[in-house]
């Protein structure tokens, strides 16, 4: 079991296909990330697991490119993300797959077009072909029947997973999961969670998955790394985690209601609030 | 909404669009009858040429002709020289005359064409020698008084 | 008072910003225009729903202003026994300033609000990061494809307002009146004039045209992610194109009106 607070380890190394070193981040004044340092080795199935707000999406949005650090560097492939041009940053890119946390799908296609939309764009494969791999991709989360469909009329569920069809159909290097579990029943959540695993296996890709989802993610990822107020404040295997004494990971494994974060939000005292307790200065109203 | 019935639409509306323009620029506008192949220049000197406009009429016996197409001053002369653009169809004999009117006492001032007898036809950069020029109302007026004036004194 | 002075200047300044960022927009998106033309289909896609989606609400307008204009200019043409210029009246009323301006005041509440929520929504729900995440450029894909459509359909949909308007003048002249269609015609083509009426109101209706079309895909693409936001950007598209419109519409009618 290993904890850190705020890691200054620098774990470079090219088996890691994402590196993230000592990265702030500041929205305006607000300091959302604090010396974060991660590593994903290549193949693998990383989570980050955190409560909301903690800094989470920010994370992915570093490594997809979209953010920049203010300090600290972003690898991915061993490229440094913020160095990078716009056409080296599509060039990259077009090596990953993101699933947004509504999905995001192109609301004025169909499933089929949605999914078709990057082979049509990036390639120049021929229409027949294209519809092979976009019924296999669609096959491969079990929504092959639906093709033909418009996301106003999936379910959450549904569009969930034509996101994720979505998100591996050029056979990405790296793909993102920003929340796949959100909202599921506990049906589409356990399919999800299979479907990540087996196709970060058959693509031989690298997975990092973003979610609060404890139980399904002990279930399926290689590595776990918890961040809380902007830092990391602890790491390991699903194991060592489901082990840990390390009060945070407890408090989230065990799904406790006070720990190291706290239930309640900064108030005055109850007592004060409620005026029970005798007035402390002559004069103040009852 | 597939494609082969979006594509057919916009050409439609380009087509009406485009069949709009044209319909302004040559039915309502006058840019068909322009061109210089359908009409020809010719010259005209004036001493005043009154209310005269750019645009205005040239008429022959009542008849639209033409349209003066430029008016400007001659500085050694100072005569107004003024462009009489004509239309083809219509031929005049050399000796006519060019005379600025008024239309009613108040109304659109043109100018008037008036055939002559000779058998040589104006053509293009001709010029038109026998010209009246138009009357200016105070003249006029001015003149109406003073003959008052002068009549008065003879009735004492 | 001092707030309410201190308000007035914050928004002045806001207003002022925001211009310059709908400026520095309008480049961008010229910038990023090859494909709009290099893959047509999705301009042609965008022509259909701004400008054929609006051709019926102008085309009726067109046709209702031109013989309101017929008939209220009879009251008027009549006591200077000047009935049978009423083609003249008509023509250059829309031609030169009604065509361009009524047709630019209606194509931006019905389609550039339609584009601003379009985009809007996109973003709202995240589809431009999407397309942007696949290394798509948004901007090149979804926006410029709908600003060439509205620069493209705005010179159109303003002559055929103008071509109905006259058609409904001529109604009211030739059968409420009674003016001999020749003479309608003759008087009409007699006082308009190509280069100065006719070529005026065209460029007019262009330059209305890029400043409809650069509102409604900026706000759109810089709506608050939100329903409210969106919301807001659409009424804000169709307030911006009027007083845009108006605006220019009074600086180039200064610029052309002949002596001055």
């Amino acid at each position: 079991m290993r904890s850190t607070s705020s890691s200054t380890e620098s774990t470079a190394s090219p088996d890691n296909f994402v590196e993230i070193n000592n990265v702030d981040f500041a929205f305006g004044k607000r300091k959302i990330l604090k010396g974060i340092s991660l590593s994903v080795p290549k193949g693998r199935v990383v989570a980050i697991m955190g409560g909301s707000g903690c800094g989470k999406t920010t994370l992915l949005r570093l490594i997809g490119g979209q953010l920049k650090p203010s300090s600290g560097a972003v690898r991915v492939d061993n490229q440094v993300v913020a160095d990078l041009d716009r056409e080296a940053l599509y060039a990259l890119r077009r090596k990953m797959g993101m699933l947004f946390q509504f999905g995001a799908l192109f609301t004025d296609m169909s499933v089929f077009d949605n999914i078709a939309f990057q082979l049509r764009e990036h390639t120049d494969l021929p229409e027949d072909m294209i519809r092979d791999l976009v019924l296999m991709k669609l096959d491969a989360v079990g929504l092959r029947g639906a093709s033909k469909l418009y996301p106003a009329e999936l379910s959450g569920g549904m569009a969930r997973r034509v996101a994720l069809a979505r998100a591996v159909a050029l056979d990405p290097e790296l793909v993102m999961y920003d929340e796949p579990f959100a909202g599921l029943d506990p049906i589409s959540l356990a399919a999800v969670g299979q479907t990540i695993r087996r196709l970060n296996d058959a693509l031989g890709a690298t997975s990092i998955v973003v979610t609060h989802d404890i139980v399904e993610s002990l279930q399926i990822v290689d590595y776990l790394y918890f961040v809380a107020d902007g830092r990391i404040v602890g790491q390991g295997t699903p194991d060592e985690i489901r082990a840990s004494t390390e009060p945070f990971i407890k408090q989230f494994v065990h799904a406790e209601l006070d720990g190291p974060v706290p239930f309640h939000y900064p108030a005055s005292n109850y007592e004060d609030d409620l005026e029970l307790s005798p007035p402390k200065a002559a004069g103040v109203a009852g | 909404m597939d494609r082969k019935t979006i594509d057919i639409w916009v050409g439609i509306f380009m087509l009406i669009g485009i069949g709009a323009l044209l319909f302004l620029a040559l039915k309502v506008g006058n840019l068909g009858s322009e061109r210089n192949g359908s009409t020809y220049n010719v010259e005209a000197r004036f001493e005043n040429i009154g209310g005269l406009k750019m645009k205005a009429p040239v008429k022959s016996s009542g008849v639209l002709v033409g349209r003066v197409s430029d008016i400007r001053l001659d500085p050694d002369k100072f005569q107004a020289v003024v462009t009489l653009t004509l239309d083809k169809r219509f031929e005049f004999p050399k000796d006519s005359d060019a005379s600025i009117l008024t239309s009613g006492l108040l109304g659109e001032v043109y100018i008037g064409l008036q055939a002559g007898g000779d058998t040589k036809k104006l053509a293009q950069g001709d010029s038109i020698t026998l010209t009246q020029s138009g009357v200016v109302l105070e003249r006029l007026i001015g003149q109406f008084m003073f003959n008052k004036a002068a009549e008065s004194p003879e009735k004492k | 008072m001092i707030s309410g002075v201190r308000k007035l200047g914050a928004q002045g300044i806001e207003a002022v910003w925001r211009a310059g960022a709908m400026a520095r927009f309008f480049w961008l998106v010229l910038l990023h225009s090859g494909t709009s033309f290099r893959r047509f289909s999705l301009t042609i896609r965008e022509i259909y729903f701004s400008g054929v989606m609006s051709l019926v609400i102008i085309m009726v307008s067109g046709l209702f202003v031109g013989m309101v204009l017929g008939l209220q200019g009879f009251e008027t043409l009549q006591k200077y026994g000047a009935e049978e210029t009423m083609g003249v009246l008509v023509a250059l009323s829309l031609v030169r300033e009604l065509g361009p301006v009524v047709a630019a005041l209606l194509f931006a509440s019905r389609a550039g609000s339609a584009v601003t929520a379009e985009i809007g929504l996109m973003k709202a729900t995240e589809q431009l990061k999407a397309m942007d995440m696949m290394a798509i450029d948004p901007v090149a894909r979804v926006v410029a494809p709908r600003f060439w459509a509205g620069v493209i359909s705005m010179p159109l949909l303003a002559a055929l307002f103008s071509a109905m308007g006259i058609f409904g003048g001529y109604i009211v002249a030739v059968t409420v009146v009674g003016i001999d269609p020749g003479v309608f015609w003759a008087n009409m083509q007699a006082a308009v004039d190509f280069r100065y009426d006719v070529l005026s109101g065209v460029i007019k209706s262009i330059a209305f045209g890029v400043a409809i079309a650069t509102i409604a895909t900026f706000e759109g693409f810089d709506a608050d992610p939100t329903a409210e936001g969106v919301s807001r950007a659409t009424t804000r598209t169709v307030v911006k194109s009027a007083l845009t419109v108006l605006v220019i519409d009074l600086i180039l009618t200064a610029f052309m009106i002949r002596g001055l």
